[in-house]
């Protein structure tokens, strides 16, 4: 019986995956046909390379069919209801940095705060007739943040790609996207609210807290932990 | 417990109001999401099952009655009214994954304008009644006294309007009233617009719905906003005084009739919290003993504008309240399109009671 690592199952971030983990001595590589999702570990015994999409692998933590995984914190956080009871995180490797961030038209002179978006949204819902929009895939770590930042009479509209485009496109007010340098941002003439993000991310280690192990598995488990000393 | 144990309690419930000529109501398990949107905003999602139908567009799992009962006295309902239900509510636990998703609510209200604190005391006493062999710890409280302190308050209209907006979020309300009173500085992001010659200049391009006047008004808002006077400490602490009254209605009322004499903007409602009290001793409460919190209901019942209570289980902190309910007058102003009628009303969970019967 083996531990199950899931790792994204492309781009940057496999690439940058198999490097961290290369670095600490254990080898994470693609096997067969470059279209074949197959992979395997050498470096230490019991240990299945597992590639998956990004955004599946909260999931798969979250149900206990993979005891290890590689994803973004903003992915666990928005998918997982009570996450840090279902995955702990055991090591933040260092790259996929991302921030979760609020942005409003450039133009909006008037606003840089939670304050003043609030205080634009009620200006907004008397003048419209309907609650400020504000376009993102993330809802629930939105609405929780703007929940604590007091914002009211907003809503949140389903945005799952080309999220800086809405605003211009007149289907939202502003925006809550994932973004790493602003340039796509300031591309479409928009700006990041002056507040601390939604959220930090970066690609994290998550340890599934619910996956079952037999002894074998958390030896290789423990085994595998102490190479890459986390956990 | 076993769900036809909950039911039989819920119809000896509903009888027990119907018996009292309450009129038996219904209303449909799916609501349109719309309404209940535009009430609470986005945080609805958050507790309520919100689904796709693919002709009505956005829909709701109810997670109350007292809504759709409003919308249905409003449309052509008689005055006055007596109404009870008794049905499934469907609550999203994300927060409490423990607690139920979907229980069984009794529900007891009246729509009456002739006197609307006996009309109060009624509601409380109905669920005092039924509630009595439970050893239940009730809790009343009056959104009203705050709102008037609110609209008493010795400063800009717009400053009242926005902290009125948000009495029902006590940390939003706390931020707004600590920087109107220069608690707070103002942020520097907005010194240096209210500071700027011209704050247009290098202005990106205008994109979206929201237009340069609009942005505009803001900004004159904001200048005006800052040439206010703060408002005053001692405003603040009769606010902050009023908000820790937490005793017995009867010193409760000795309380705030002090506070009046510094606040009189809150007269007004120390009278109708009088005038319930007298009520509620007529109808055999105990006032002496039943606890009053100022700011009991503020983070959690959204609609109620007046008197609140609620019933808790001593034994169970870990309970939501068996049975809780208050004053919405300004609901039925919201969804009467131009029409309203003082409401008052309550719930109570048959389900927790069948528990509380079978812990005994």
């Amino acid at each position: 019986m083996t531990i199950k690592l899931g790792v994204p199952s492309k781009g940057r971030l496999m690439e940058k995956t198999f490097d961290w983990f290369g670095a600490r001595g254990v080898g994470l590589a693609r096997t067969g046909s470059e279209r074949e999702y197959s992979g395997e570990v050498t470096g230490v015994e019991g240990v299945e390379l597992v590639l998956l999409s990004a955004g599946e692998i909260p999931r798969e933590l979250a149900a206990g069919r993979i005891h290890l995984g590689v994803t973004g914190t903003d992915l666990v956080q928005e998918k997982l209801v009570q996450w840090d009871q279902k995955v702990a995180p055991l090591a933040e490797l260092g790259f996929g940095h991302a921030d979760l961030i609020i942005a409003v038209p450039a133009c909006w002179i008037d606003v840089d705060t939670l304050d003043d978006l609030d205080a634009a949204a009620a200006a907004f819902r008397a003048e419209h007739g309907f609650r400020m929009r504000i376009a993102t895939k993330y809802h629930r770590l939105v609405r929780a943040y703007l929940h604590d930042g007091g914002v009211a009479d907003y809503q949140l509209v389903d945005s799952q790609g080309a999220t800086e485009g809405t605003v211009r496109n007149l289907t939202a007010e502003a925006v809550a996207d994932i973004t790493s340098t602003g340039e796509t941002l300031r591309a479409n003439h928009l700006k990041v609210l002056g507040e601390e993000p939604v959220l930090r991310s970066q690609a994290t280690l998550f340890k599934s807290r619910v996956a079952k192990k037999t002894d074998a598995e958390r030896k290789a488990l423990n085994a595998l932990c102490d190479v890459l000393k986390v956990g | 417990m076993t769900l036809s144990q909950i039911k039989a309690k819920a119809a000896s419930l509903m009888a027990g109001f119907e018996g009292e000529g309450a009129q038996t109501v219904d209303c449909a398990i799916l609501q349109p999401a719309e309404v209940l949107l535009d009430l609470y905003g986005e945080d609805i999602r958050t507790r309520a099952y919100v689904t796709q139908d693919p002709v009505r567009g956005e829909v709701m799992l109810r997670p109350d009655f007292t809504v759709p009962v409003v919308e249905m006295h409003m449309a052509d309902g008689a005055e006055p009214a007596r109404y009870t239900y008794s049905g499934e509510v469907f609550r999203r636990q994300e927060e409490h994954p423990e607690r139920a998703s979907e229980y069984f609510q009794v529900g007891y209200e009246v729509f009456d304008r002739t006197d609307p604190e006996a009309a109060d005391a009624e509601v409380f006493a109905r669920f005092s009644e039924v509630l009595a062999p439970y050893g239940l710890r009730a809790v009343t409280g009056d959104i009203g006294i705050l709102t008037a302190a609110v609209s008493g308050l010795k400063t800009t209209e717009a400053r009242k309007a926005a902290l009125m907006r948000h009495i029902w979020r006590p940390r939003r309300f706390r931020a707004l009233l600590d920087r109107y009173s220069g608690k707070t500085p103002i942020p520097a992001s907005r010194k240096a617009l209210l500071e700027s010659a011209d704050p247009w200049v290098s202005c990106a391009p205008m994109i979206g719905m929201r237009s340069s006047r609009e942005i505009g008004a803001r900004i004159e808002a904001l200048h005006k906003d800052a040439a206010a006077d703060p408002i005053s400490h001692d405003e603040v602490a009769l606010i902050d005084g009023l908000l820790k009254v937490s005793e017995s209605c009867d010193f409760a009322l000795e309380r705030l009739l002090d506070i009046a004499v510094d606040l009189p903007a809150i007269s007004e409602a120390v009278e109708r919290f009088a005038r319930r009290c007298a009520a509620l001793d007529a109808r055999g409460i105990d006032t002496g003993s039943l606890a009053f919190e100022a700011s009991y209901g503020r983070s959690s019942m959204e609609y109620y504008d007046g008197f609140v209570f609620g019933f808790l289980a001593t034994s169970r902190p870990d309970w939501p309240a068996v049975s809780s309910g208050g004053r919405y007058d300004a609901l039925t102003r919201q969804l009467g399109q131009g029409r309203e009628i003082p409401a008052v009303g309550g719930v109570l969970r048959p389900g927790l009671l069948v528990d509380l019967e079978a812990g005994q």
